[in-house]
């Protein structure tokens, strides 16, 4: 709207009604202007140099002397009025219409795109880093080695004796030609034998890492796998600190309330042997053991494999499966969902575990 | 080892109401696994009787078959029907429809009546059928699931059985036993027996355990029995393949007697199937002590026996019915025919025990562990009597479980026993170890008493004599595997209880944390996950061909590869020597299920075999090798870098209103490779290259500043995509991380950082179309010297107003000097010395 006001005769600027009936007008004018451009067409208008006030204003000259300061006083007073009530008005009008355009602005937030998506890592990868992380917090060492192996290091520096059933049950790949004596490792253990190797005494160190049996791919079995084992050689070490240790690990992985049991079994490594079993309180049919994995004390021939005096020096070494403790810790049913690299398998586990 | 509860009852103490369950939950205490329950009330149950078929009327069919509808009475004649239930008739005879022929009227035979289960969920009911009600079914061994005979219904009689009518067949049949199955660690040979399992479950409950042993009545000696030499002029590792065979003679037997339903059933239970009588005593003895033996028909044999080893290319056909070739290493039961037997293994065919045998010769020899070990290896021939000897026998027992075979070939099949018999061979010495008083408490960390540890080692059956210090310890005959302090060791604490054991923390030394390329390659995996891709772990085997196309950049050049002696399948018989072959079929899977947009990778070893491969020899175990043996060793095991791939195809994000996803390309691979540079310190060079692998055009080689090439990056090659079914477009890249991890900087000096104005130049320089951008960028470098504080390409351009056959390349150069505000005129100066040098090397001409 712009009101352009009809011309009205020049009001004189010492008749106060009249400045003052101009002003209210003006005043109402910039009142009702409902936007900033109506608000330019208003203030032309009343403060234009076409305008009743710039008008009577410019009369002030005209005036005689002793009139001037009556007439500037009034016509200052009443420019004033005009100018505040329009600089206030401009305040308000831009205030409004930087709310307006924020609201035309408005997305709707729920059709954002994903531009890049999160990756992640394999969660067998990130359990692997998790057990890591305890035993380094624990003053341990990590210590790895290679997946082909001699068989030396593999199965006889660990007590397998040549022709023992205790090798076949561990269903080994063998690398061609068989005079090499090269295998795919089926534990991490021939890392502990390097450890004992090359290590200073006393050594603690964790070895997790990949290996290989020849089991086809099932629900249960794959021919790859992972496994983490730990050793410890020191002076006057026993049982009970294999088995504080494997309780101390088992309350750090699953919560205060872990509770471990250990059963007599057999390794050609260690002597006495045991199975680990963890309470599993959310097992499928209802609490139970599950097996975990197996410990011993370091057998004395191991010992000996490595340099190691066993009337000085005793030890404990343990291992676990990393895919079984993802099975249960993670309630994976499938040991082929963590095979197939499937990615809703692991972008559901996303960076952690 | 399955244990029938029943014959466990004979040697311990079990509780009535205790089920394999409880039998299993006791013997973990002591080391045994739990394997599985055998209990055949799982899946039947009765009624199940005996009756007589009264009346047999023979009723042709359309079909042609012709069934019988039997009258069968089940209960005694003047008695009443106890059993109610729908379908059981209140006379005591049954109805019943049945299609076997192979019975007359009067036989004996087991009825299951209606209200029935057997195996396989089958519910039997009275139902019509050819125009009767059959009210029940006349049952084979099969339907029973106790044997697989199924020529016809199983005829009491011909067992030997002559029951009163109406009796519990399932009792009969010893249907309600049942048996635990353990499974028996490889140091527990005794352990595959009656005998060891119950004296395993005296152990664990603490009652009482009575030897089978001491219930057999054995000869003091015994001589003039059959002529037997042993004659091993091969031993391995000093030990004699055989050092005891004892042979005795039963004469007048009866082979074709039924086998005893107590003893079938037992068998049965234990997982064996029954034979015939003399096989089945075997078997049973065989089980019972331990002790594997073997029946010879003494008719076939001629002449003495003995025992050697084979001689080259000598045969022998064995029990089941296939001729081997012999090793000169295998250990043989020989006549003067020949091979009778491979020792510990399987018998001969020819001279087994068959239904006319009369006079039987029975064998209960002591074999060496690894003669026997060996030989099954070598004839993929795992028998029962090789996992035995293998695992070691009780040298005691051969003579007891000899006269357990005589004793039941005397009762049950008729026969008269030899008085004299054959007992030759050496005994081992015993094995005594010294444990000092202290050792087990500081091994296990329970202060053990004396009381504890002298119970224990006796109850094992050891001689413990107490000594100043501690313990002279004879371990019993049957326990080879106790050999140590620590074995004894275990045995202790097995037997009080390895739920005793305290638990203790013990500290470690402070550690040095995780090692510097232990933190890289997490830092390198982290880093490729967080850029958006998905780590998986592909398994290493691959084909031959997958190793010679992704391991090797020149087409045609054979990989070298490590070559599996026994693969999972033959066509993915090698290891690899490159990760994406594996990502790709990981690709490809998710593909198939419908992902289209991937981005995978994975870091994992690669197997890269140099000049030596492995050692020919392997030094002997519990010594420390010497330092040239180790050497050899270590420097034996192939080359196995850490490798990390990636594949990408389809899209960078899922299409979006507002959003166009970006496919990826070649750059995206070039991109992650740089990123996983930038994360590790490494600065990767970027030049045109070429590998087969990849599209001739759009393959970038990664090298370090050393020029060491680590890896290629770029589009895969159209074809192998396609031969792939992999969608075209597809890129990849890889990376030998350790290269990169050992060329990362160990200590980053800080570079001063200048707050002087920067002096901004861009430059448009042409060039022939064929010169890399990244080289001219290095030139420019080069060229602007010192005061250059970065250089980017930000346009290539080609087209109106540049001549044919050249580009223009345009570079922004940012200049700042550490000391002053450059003037306009030292910027230009050295924009103008960067021009110049690529000028000189690749005569770029500024537009």
């Amino acid at each position: 709207m712009t009101e352009t006001l009809p011309d009205a005769a020049v009001p004189n600027p010492l008749d106060e009604a009249a400045i003052t009936a101009a002003v209210d007008q003006a005043v109402a004018a910039i009142a009702a202007a409902a936007t900033l451009d109506e608000l330019k067409a208003v203030r032309l208008a009343h403060t234009g140099e076409k305008s009743a006030l710039s008008l009577a204003n410019r009369e002030i000259g005209a005036l005689p002397k002793d009139q001037k300061a009556a007439a500037g006083k009034l016509m200052g007073a009443s420019r004033g009025r005009v100018n505040k009530a329009l600089a206030d008005r401009t305040v308000a009008l831009e205030a409004e219409n930087d709310a307006r355009i924020l609201v035309e602005e408005t997305v709707d937030v729920t059709a954002a795109p994903r531009r890049r998506t999160a990756g992640a890592r394999h969660p067998l990868s990130t359990l692997q880093d998790r057990v890591a992380d305890i035993f380094v917090g624990m003053g341990w060492e990590i210590a790895e080695g290679p997946e082909v192996e001699s068989e030396w290091f593999n199965f006889d520096a660990l007590n397998f004796k040549p022709d023992h059933p205790a090798r076949d049950m561990q269903d080994t790949f063998f690398v061609e030609p068989p005079e090499a004596h090269l295998l795919m490792r089926t534990h991490t253990s021939p890392v502990q034998v390097r450890s004992m190797l090359e290590r200073e005494l006393p050594i603690y160190v964790l070895c997790p890492g990949k290996v290989f049996r020849t089991d086809e791919l099932d629900a249960t079995h794959t021919p790859v796998f992972h496994q983490f084992e730990g050793l410890a050689i020191d002076k006057n070490l026993s049982m009970a600190d294999l088995r504080g240790t494997l309780e101390h690990f088992a309350r750090q992985m699953f919560g205060a309330e872990a509770q471990i049991r250990l059963r007599p079994n057999y390794f050609p490594f260690t002597e006495p042997s045991a199975e680990l079993d963890i309470w599993h309180p959310g097992a499928k049919g209802g609490p139970s053991w599950i097996e975990w994995g197996g410990c011993g004390m370091v057998n004395a021939n191991v010992l000996r494999a490595a340099g190691i005096d066993p009337d000085i020096y005793s030890g404990f070494a343990f291992g676990m499966g990393i895919e079984r403790t993802l099975m249960f810790r993670n309630e994976v049913g499938d040991m082929r969902d963590m095979i197939e690299g499937d990615v809703r398998f692991s972008e559901h586990f996303g960076m952690e575990i | 080892m399955r244990i029938p509860l029943s014959w466990l009852r004979e040697f311990a103490q079990v509780p009535a109401e205790a089920s394999a369950e409880d039998v299993m939950a006791e013997l973990v205490k002591v080391g045994f696994e739990e394997e599985a329950v055998h209990r055949p009330t799982d899946t039947l149950r009765g009624p199940i009787v005996v009756g007589q078929v009264l009346s047999i009327v023979k009723e042709p069919q359309t079909n042609g078959k012709t069934i019988n509808w039997c009258q069968v009475r089940v209960v005694p004649e003047g008695r009443e029907q106890t059993l109610t239930g729908e379908g059981i008739d209140p006379s005591g005879v049954q109805g019943i429809i049945c299609g076997a022929h192979n019975f007359v009227e009067g036989d004996k035979v087991v009825v299951t009546l209606p209200g029935a289960v057997l195996p396989g969920d089958f519910h039997i009911s009275a139902r019509k059928t050819y125009g009767h009600l059959s009210a029940g079914m006349i049952a084979s061994v099969r339907e029973l699931g106790i044997g697989e005979d199924h020529d016809g219904i199983l005829v009491l009689s011909r067992i030997g059985l002559d029951p009163e009518l109406g009796t519990d067949a399932m009792e009969l049949l010893g249907l309600y036993d049942q048996a635990a199955e353990i499974n028996v660690t490889p140091d527990r040979g005794y352990a595959f027996s009656i005998r060891g399992a119950a004296r395993e479950y005296a152990h664990a409950t603490g009652t009482v355990f009575t030897d089978p042993v001491s219930k057999v009545q054995v000869p003091q000696s015994l001589s003039g029995g059959y002529g037997v030499k042993l004659n091993d002029d091969a031993p391995i590792y000093g030990k004699p393949g055989c050092d005891r065979f004892v042979a005795r003679t039963v004469r007048g037997v009866d082979a074709t007697r039924p086998t005893p339903l107590w003893m079938t059933s037992r068998l049965r239970l234990a997982g064996i199937r029954s034979i015939s009588l003399p096989v089945d005593i075997s078997n049973y003895v065989m089980l019972e002590l331990g002790q594997p033996n073997h029946c010879y028909d003494l008719d076939k044999l001629a002449g003495d026996i003995v025992v050697r080893r084979a001689t080259a290319g000598e045969k022998i056909t064995t029990l089941d019915d296939k001729e081997r070739t012999l090793d000169v290493e295998d250990l043989l039961i020989t006549d003067e025919s020949g091979p009778i037997g491979i020792a510990g293994v399987m018998g001969g065919a020819h001279t087994e025990v068959s239904d006319t045998t009369t006079n039987v010769l029975v064998e209960a020899a002591h074999f060496d562990e690894v003669s026997i070990a060996r030989a099954r290896r070598r004839h993929k021939l795992p028998s029962e009597a090789s996992k035995r000897f293998e695992r070691g026998v009780d040298w005691q027992v051969a003579d007891v479980a000899a006269q357990r075979v005589v004793d039941l070939l005397v009762e049950l099949a008729g026969g008269t026993a030899d008085e004299a018999g054959t007992d030759v061979g050496t005994a081992p010495d015993a094995v005594t170890i010294e444990l000092p008083a202290e050792y087990a408490a500081a091994r296990i960390g329970i202060d053990f008493t004396e009381e504890q540890i002298l119970s224990s080692l006796e109850d094992l059956g050891a001689v413990v004599a107490r000594t100043g210090n501690g313990y002279t310890v004879t371990a019993p005959s049957w326990r080879q595997d106790l050999e140590t302090q620590d074995d004894l060791t275990e045995e202790i604490a097995r037997l009080i209880g390895y739920d005793k054991i305290p638990a203790t923390l013990p500290v470690a030394p402070p550690g040095r944390g995780l090692t510097r390329v232990q933190q890289q390659r997490r830092r390198l995996i982290q880093a490729l996950a967080d850029a958006g891709l998905t780590e998986v772990l592909a398994y290493p085997f691959v084909s031959k061909s997958a190793n010679d196309t992704f391991g090797v950049p020149a087409e045609g050049a054979e990989r070298k590869a490590l070559k599996l002696a026994n693969p999972i399948s033959e066509e993915h018989g090698f290891l690899r020597t490159s990760v994406l072959p594996g990502l790709i079929e990981v690709a490809k899977r998710n593909h198939s299920r419908g992902f289209r947009d991937l981005a995978l990778f994975e870091a994992g070893l690669v197997f890269l075999p140099g000049e030596k491969l492995g050692t020919s020899a392997i030094p002997p175990l519990g010594v420390k090798p010497g330092d040239d043996v180790l050497d050899a060793l270590y420097d034996g095991v192939p080359d196995q870098p850490l490798h990390l791939g990636a594949v990408l195809t389809g899209h960078d994000s899922p299409a979006a209103p507002g959003h166009a996803p970006r496919a990826w390309d070649w750059a995206d691979a070039v991109d992650i490779a740089r990123i996983a540079g930038d994360v590790l310190g490494v600065e990767l060079l970027v030049t045109q290259g070429r590998h087969q692998a990849f599209h001739p055009g759009r393959a970038a080689q990664l090298e370090l500043r050393t020029g060491e090439v680590v890896g290629f990056a770029g589009e895969l090659h159209p074809k192998l995509l396609a031969a792939h079914d992999m969608p075209a477009r597809s890129v990849a890249l890889e990376l030998n991380a350790d290269a990169l991890f050992e060329a990362a900087a160990d200590v980053i000096v800080a570079r001063h950082i200048s707050t002087y104005p920067v002096a901004t130049q861009d430059v448009a320089l042409v060039v022939a179309q064929d010169v890399p951008a990244g080289e001219v960028l290095a030139a420019l470098r080069e060229g602007a010297g010192e005061l250059l504080e970065d250089v980017a390409l930000f346009d290539v351009y080609a087209g109106k107003g540049i001549e044919a056959g050249k580009k223009s390349l345009a570079f922004s150069l940012r200049f700042r000097a550490d000391d002053r505000t450059l003037t306009a005129d030292e910027a230009s100066e050295a924009r103008e010395g960067a021009v110049a040098a690529a000028h000189e090397r690749f005569g770029a001409v500024q537009r």
